[in-house]
């Protein structure tokens, strides 16, 4: 475990550098072939109407892992979480457009805790639209 | 139809060993566009003191998810697949999953209820690596919504 960032340097409310994450439909099925979640809900448009969704939606599974490079990016070492727990709130809508949707993700240091660890609460936003609730990071820095 | 109660508490066999491949978690990062090298280069890796490459936060969830198949799948508790969605997920990690981990879980049913006529259950994943090292925890609540009224 090798953190870049000091416990010393973090205060309650320090806030990581944000980040926004594009999603295309190309994006989805390369997630689909990586993860082994071929769910049609996030591949096929037709099905995903028929079963009562806007469009086309991400894996729930993709926006956490995009939320959570906020936390990696920042302390540098992957390995530094220590647990990391999300709800999803509301589907990422992905137009077969070239754009795409896209995940905005902010996280700030809500909490010191012992042993050198922080809890980072994080916020991931889609059209306006908060994506992921009670989503929380806890983090062994340096 | 609301789930049976008494599947609360129930465990299924551990599942056979998933070995975990680099070049896998290398797919894996290239889908989320996560260019850390920690995941692509076992030197990168070894100079934070892993063995080899490691897996990102949520890698083990395919693992983890496919376990959970046999209490989806489980005839006797009969959940309706078909209309369940991903409500949370949580991971407690006691070390990063790293290539040449060989990766059993063993599948528990936490909480079984019945919220507004939709069908809930958490299932806790505890993985091991083959020497029976714990590696992580995860926690999948799934949701299985009600049909809309005819």
């Amino acid at each position: 475990m090798a953190a870049q960032i000091q416990y010393a340097d973090v205060e309650v409310g320090t806030e990581l550098p944000a980040a926004s994450f594009p999603v295309t439909r190309a994006t989805l099925v390369q997630y689909a072939g990586a993860s082994g979640d071929f769910n049609p809900i996030h591949w096929n448009e037709k099905f995903a109407k028929e079963v009562g969704l806007p469009d086309v939606i991400a894996h729930g599974m993709f926006t956490m892992a995009e939320a959570i490079r906020v936390v990696t990016d920042w302390v540098g070492d992957p390995g530094a979480v220590v647990e990391y727990g999300v709800r999803f709130t509301r589907p990422v809508v992905v137009p077969n457009d070239d754009q795409g949707g896209l995940i905005e993700v902010t996280a700030k240091v809500a909490a010191k805790l012992d042993d050198n660890r922080v809890r980072v609460d994080l916020t991931a936003m889609s059209a306006g639209q908060k994506v992921l609730g009670m989503s929380r990071a806890v983090v062994e820095l340096a | 139809m609301a789930l049976d109660q008494s599947f609360v508490g129930r465990s299924y066999p551990p599942t056979d060993p998933y070995e975990v491949g680099r070049e896998k978690i290398r797919e894996f990062a290239a889908a989320v566009g996560d260019t850390n090298p920690v995941y692509s280069d076992p030197e990168a890796a070894k100079a934070y003191g892993y063995p080899d490459v490691i897996a990102p936060p949520t890698f083990v969830f395919a693992i983890t998810f496919k376990a959970a198949g046999q209490v989806i799948e489980d005839p006797q508790l009969g959940l309706d697949y078909s209309r369940v969605v991903h409500g949370d997920q949580k991971f407690a990690y006691a070390r990063p999953v790293r290539a040449g981990d060989r990766l059993s879980v063993v599948s528990t049913i936490e909480a079984v209820k019945s919220l507004a006529g939709n069908d809930v259950i958490d299932i806790r994943g505890e993985v091991h690596d083959e020497t029976g090292e714990h590696v992580v925890t995860a926690w999948t609540k799934l949701v299985s919504r009600a049909p809309e009224e005819a």
